[in-house]
């Protein structure tokens, strides 16, 4: 009897814990959504007035606009770049040898491990001499760089639990190569490629050190200019637009959760 | 399923490959007739599935040829080889159903909608699967699982068909009731069948001729019979069935056994490392009295004695050849009444029964 009142009380211990985590973690993002719909011009907490109005600066103003764009344009552009590269990066590690494999792994990981801002100086210097600073190009192109080891991470342990003799069935059977890994492989790690592209959007879209570089003019990406309102007015715009990535963010998890769930459920 | 098809030959020549230092293949010869059933027997490394691999095209060998008719193969990519292949796995797809799994190989081929559909549906039913096509991968036991990979392997009349291990992940008696029925659906197809497994007593069940396979090279390649009766090897006769073996010294043709002769119809094998007599517990026979003079005494003091349900195992230490193992039929031992513990008896080997190996194959 004793042993189950201890396991309860461990068990109260673990949730008072876990909730007490999950409560930092989640609150310091949920606390701008307040914050956004204050009718006072600086950022407050609690908020003492309610209003739209900084949604509508948002949305009026032509610089967020174009920032927006910018941002989004790059995101997809990231994604659609990241994510077949990747994932066929993902592919070609795992069919080789454990040896490159493990060596070309560490390789992959580097962009994360490496501090961002070691990078952001790095592309800079490079792209100062190949005139690439202030481009969408630029941007798009280190923002790609940042997101493959998210894409290959995840398609790589998707292939994990894939059996590989699948494929080598569908190329004795007539299949080509990249038949067998167009209509075998890849309806079966979908769901790693679908994260990988989540992920690669994410990154690029809330991606900031790289962006303050070889960011500018008007090719300025939402959260450059972000941070340097924060730096220069701080007022609620800033609250309003967090809290639309949020809803953008949450709205893409919750998509790709959904797809894997259904995905799982025809299993 | 049709006789449009012709079962192709394999012409298997010189054929090597290495892994660092490994061999793999080391200088693999062997030719393969149209329509047999050939096994690559051999333990786990013997490069045995590397063999298969290169006749499939996913291994790539540094040397040699391999020939479909008379058709060089080396450089074919995998799905231009037209094999039908079974893996260990099964290697089905688990998101189509069993009948476009089946259908699969055709709609690669082109072949129309409702072609498939019906060649496929034919194909289930060679195995035994009619009605099964709309089911889903998940929702099939192993064998029939085993089944359905077969039914896609032979669906689009293959002349050459490439199995590895494809009965090794069922349990014993739906291992032996699918070993039986494979050697039935291959009859009735007309495909060439290499087939891989490190199971001996599944080889000689199934096939026309087993090659056995040890570190990269071919030891023998025989019919089931020969090869239980007159292995060329140690290592063959050991590998297939049950036996014990004694170190014999060989000089004119002539094996010896301590200070005997022994009596042999077969002949000897030339080798290196010596040779040894190999014993075959079911080949011995008890005898009442002394061993007849046409035969070789290997008699003995009774060790042990082990019932095994279908036959009883008796220990019997013999002077010149250690410890053997002697296997007697349940049936008749119960009616003659076996020997007992400490007991003399006599155990005669007939020449017919006695074979002599060298340790090595030269």
């Amino acid at each position: 009897m004793e042993q189950v009142g201890q396991r309860k009380i461990d068990g109260l211990w673990l949730m008072v814990v876990g909730i007490a985590v999950l409560f930092f973690l989640i609150l310091p993002t949920l606390i701008v959504i307040p914050m956004s719909f204050s009718g006072a011009s600086f950022l407050e907490f609690p908020p003492t007035s309610f209003s739209f109005r900084w949604y509508e600066t948002y949305f009026t103003s032509p610089e967020w606009m174009s920032a927006t764009k910018t941002s989004l344009i790059a995101a997809v552009l990231t994604t659609a770049i990241a994510t077949p590269l990747g994932s066929l990066c993902a592919y070609g590690l795992h069919c080789s040898t454990p040896r490159i494999r493990s060596t070309a792994q560490i390789l992959v990981i580097m962009p994360i491990v490496v501090p961002v801002i070691l990078i952001a100086v790095g592309v800079f210097s490079l792209y100062a001499k190949l005139g690439l600073n202030y481009t969408l190009t630029g941007i798009v192109i280190a923002h790609t760089a940042l997101a493959l080891p998210f894409v290959i991470v995840t398609v790589m342990s998707g292939l994990q639990n894939y059996d590989f003799d699948q494929e080598l069935a569908a190329r004795s059977l007539g299949a080509s190569r990249a038949y067998a890994l167009w209509t075998v492989t890849v309806p079966q790690v979908k769901f790693s490629i679908q994260t990988g592209a989540f992920l690669a959007f994410i990154t690029s879209l809330d991606e900031v050190v790289i962006s303050m570089l070889v960011s500018g003019g008007e090719n300025a990406t939402i959260t450059r200019r972000m941070f340097n309102s924060l730096r220069d007015q701080l007022d609620p715009t800033i609250a309003a637009i967090s809290t639309c990535l949020i809803v953008v963010s949450v709205g893409m998890l919750i998509g790709v959760q959904l797809i894997g769930r259904s995905k799982n459920a025809d299993k | 399923m049709s006789s449009a098809n012709q079962s192709l030959p394999i012409d298997i020549s010189s054929l090597s490959k290495a892994y660092g230092a490994v061999k793999a293949l080391d200088d693999v010869s062997l030719n393969i007739a149209a329509g047999e059933f050939l096994t690559l027997l051999g333990p786990s490394g013997s490069g045995k599935t590397t063999l298969l691999m290169a006749l499939a095209g996913f291994v790539r060998p540094d040397g040699g040829s391999i020939r479909f008719g008379d058709r060089e193969m080396i450089a074919t990519p995998p799905h231009k080889r037209g094999l039908g292949m079974v893996f260990q796995s099964y290697a089905l797809f688990p998101f189509m159903t069993v009948a476009e799994n089946v259908a699969y190989p055709l709609k690669i081929r082109g072949v129309s909608k409702s072609d498939q559909k019906t060649r496929a549906e034919r194909a289930l039913d060679t195995v035994q699967l009619g009605g099964y096509g709309d089911r889903r991968i998940t929702q099939m036991s192993g064998g029939q699982r085993q089944r359905v990979a077969l039914a896609r392997a032979m669906v689009f009349e293959p002349q050459i068909i490439l199995m590895d291990e494809p009965l090794s992940a069922l349990d014993k008696k739906l291992r032996e009731h699918m070993q039986i029925e494979l050697k039935a659906l291959h009859q009735k197809l007309d495909a060439t069948v290499v087939y891989v497994t490190h199971d001996q007593r599944e080889a000689l069940t199934m096939s026309d001729r087993i090659a056995v396979v040890n570190h990269g090279r071919i030891e023998q390649v025989e019919t089931p019979e020969r090869l239980y009766r007159q292995p060329h090897s140690f290592f063959v006769a050991d590998f297939v069935g049950e036996s014990m073996s004694a170190p014999v010294k060989v000089a004119n043709d002539r094996a010896h056994l301590g200070e005997s002769v022994l009596k042999s119809d077969l002949p000897i094998a030339q080798g290196s490392g010596g040779h040894r007599l190999v014993i075959r517990p079911e080949l011995l026979e008890v005898t009442s009295g002394a061993v007849p003079e046409t035969a070789n005494d290997l008699s003995g003091r009774v060790n042990d004695i082990i019932y095994q349900g279908d036959s009883v195992l008796v220990i019997v230490q013999n002077d010149n050849a250690g410890e053997i193992n002697v296997r007697v039929p349940a049936n008749r031992a119960g009616q003659t009444g076996l020997p007992s513990k400490g007991e003399q008896i006599g155990l005669a080997l007939h020449p017919e029964d006695t074979i002599i190996v060298p340790e090595h194959v030269s």
